[in-house]
């Protein structure tokens, strides 16, 4: 059956369902949230529509400043950290066979899948005075006595790392399993070291790839809402703990609306940044 | 030299993405209630307290109903804007394929606040059908992204031969279509099982105030006491979700559906 244009109105019915609950539970509420955030908020959590930019205007302080540059450098160090050891690890593991290929893919998948309340206890206790990994070091003897590793910046950056990993590998999958595997071959008949030729051939193939991951997992960093809370102190606090903690506990819907609009125009131009690489890409292809 | 070397690599990252689960794993066998490691005694009581204890036993429960119906929703939502986008010639219906990107491409906490506004100005907010509902928006992707790949895998004269023999669209959906489609029907279904099973921001969002799912219970269990519980059900979780993930790569093709090439290599 060749794909044809609706005929019937009729034609449209399976498009109906589909289109009303991503309309009215995507589209509204996305509207809503975008209206609120230009809302008058009155004492005890409420607030009353109007249309006044005081939200936003509190964007114009150090401390926000302050969160935004955070915020960014946190996600961009993740999306370098990630990229760094992903690459590598995922050009090695689709050298491999099927079979272990779909056994490292269920452990990522796994991984990926968990909560960032799992991710962040898990890490909390790994970083713990009492069953830290410390208490190894000094049952090797590397260290005097157990200490607490979090909260802290590095405990911060080792659970994000952990979290964007499997997602790094997965976007960089599907490039780097069609990356012509003679092409290696050539570089290692010529004399070149596997690590040579990974460096010298491989990674200038990828460049475009490599960017436009950077980008995505910046992105998903960005993302991250519990992990500094739960790791950090209120220091290390992101873009999207604020937003949480202003939604929720400090009861100001209008300013967490401001800021999650806000943030949503730092994430479109950053996936305008990824459409445009990848249409540079298709051209130099 | 160099198998040494990837060897060593690949142990690395291997510790990494399990050290926390190793010792969150043997915090859960703690005999007495602390969260200590290398556990001191052995017990599998915390495993029975997720069941035994109501709380969690609720919490579970909530979890499981919540991701088994908002998954079920979101695959309603994508079959048919799948189907219809490879039927027919629509273009500016791909807007609705964006649309059910876009939840997920975009930050959490951002569909989350639009679903707690939204939930808030409407009147509903806290009733915990808004949750299913939340869910299957926010996972719509998955769905819709297997559901993709799997209409562009169908050989089209398939479909052709059906229709020269007379069947009109429904039979050649039932007998052709969903046959063909089946695989990336469930791996769908399992990816917005799995990832609902563990969400947390956008149901504490909107339900977090009057229905306690098990992320949520464990979020409150580090603000307000820490208990071996908590380790015995990140394990059941990650046990799960390996297995769902075990059964894709089983009976369908896992590697495929994650962007290779089907079968070629060996």
């Amino acid at each position: 059956m060749r794909r044809e244009a609706p005929q019937k109105l009729t034609d449209y019915a399976p498009l109906a369902f589909p289109a009303i609950m991503l309309t009215v539970f995507f589209v509204i509420p996305f509207g809503t949230m975008i209206a609120v955030s230009f809302f008058q908020r009155q004492q005890g959590g409420f607030y009353t529509p109007a249309f006044v930019f005081s939200n936003y205007e509190r964007f114009a302080s150090l401390f926000f400043a302050n969160v935004l540059g955070f915020s960014l450098m946190l996600a961009i160090l993740v999306a370098i950290c990630c990229v760094a050891i992903g690459v590598p690890f995922t050009y090695l593991l689709t050298r491999m066979s099927r079979r272990a290929q779909i056994v490292w893919m269920v452990a990522l998948l796994s991984v990926l899948s968990l909560s960032e309340v799992i991710i962040g206890f898990a890490w909390s206790t790994l970083f713990s005075r009492t069953a830290g990994i410390t208490n190894l070091l000094v049952a090797l003897g590397l260290m005097q006595k157990a200490v607490a590793l979090s909260p802290g910046f590095p405990a911060v950056l080792t659970a994000m790392v952990y979290q964007a990993l499997p997602y790094t590998i997965l976007v960089l999958y599907p490039a780097l399993v069609r990356l012509d595997p003679t092409l290696t071959e050539a570089a290692r008949t010529l004399g070149a070291s596997p690590l040579r030729a990974f460096f010298t051939v491989v990674v200038p193939a990828l460049r475009t790839t490599i960017l436009a991951t950077l980008i995505m997992v910046f992105i998903f960093a960005l993302g991250s809402y519990l992990l500094p809370q739960i790791l950090g102190r209120p220091q290390h606090w992101t873009l999207s703990v604020l937003i949480t903690d202003q939604a929720i506990y400090q009861s100001n819907m209008p300013f967490a609306a401001a800021m999650a609009v806000f943030l949503v125009l730092v994430t479109l131009a950053m996936v305008a940044l990824t459409l445009f690489v990848g249409r540079k890409r298709e051209a130099a292809a | 030299m160099s198998l040494f070397l990837r060897r060593f690599y690949f142990i690395l990252v291997g510790l990494f993405l399990s050290a926390p689960l190793i010792v969150v794993a043997g915090v859960s066998v703690n005999a007495r209630q602390t969260l200590a490691f290398p556990p001191q005694g052995f017990s599998l009581s915390w495993y029975v307290e997720i069941f035994a204890d109501s709380g969690w036993r609720n919490a579970l429960f909530a979890s499981l109903t919540l991701a088994t119906l908002s998954a079920a929703l979101a695959v309603a939502i994508a079959l048919p804007l799948s189907w219809f986008l490879w039927r027919r010639i629509a273009p500016w219906a791909n807007i609705f394929q964006l649309l059910g990107i876009a939840p997920f491409t975009l930050p959490p906490v951002i569909t989350a606040l639009g679903l707690l506004t939204f939930w808030a100005t409407t009147g509903f907010y806290g009733q915990p059908w808004t949750a299913v509902i939340s869910h299957a928006i926010f996972f719509v992707t998955l769905p819709l992204v297997t559901l993709s790949l799997g209409f562009s895998a169908i050989d089209r004269s398939l479909v052709e031969a059906a229709a020269t023999m007379g069947a009109d669209d429904r039979t050649i959906f039932r007998t052709v279509v969903l046959p063909l489609i089946t695989p990336y029907l469930v791996s769908g279904y399992a990816f917005a099982f799995v990832l609902s099973l563990n969400e947390y921001i956008v149901a504490y969002m909107t339900v977090g105030f009057t229905m306690e799912t098990l992320p949520i219970k464990i979020f409150n269990a580090l603000r307000y006491g820490y208990t071996p519980t908590m380790a015995s059900v990140t394990v059941l979780f990650v046990v799960l979700a390996a297995v769902i993930y075990s059964l894709i790569a089983r009976y369908g093709d896992l590697l495929k559906l994650l962007g290779a090439n089907s079968g070629e290599k060996p």
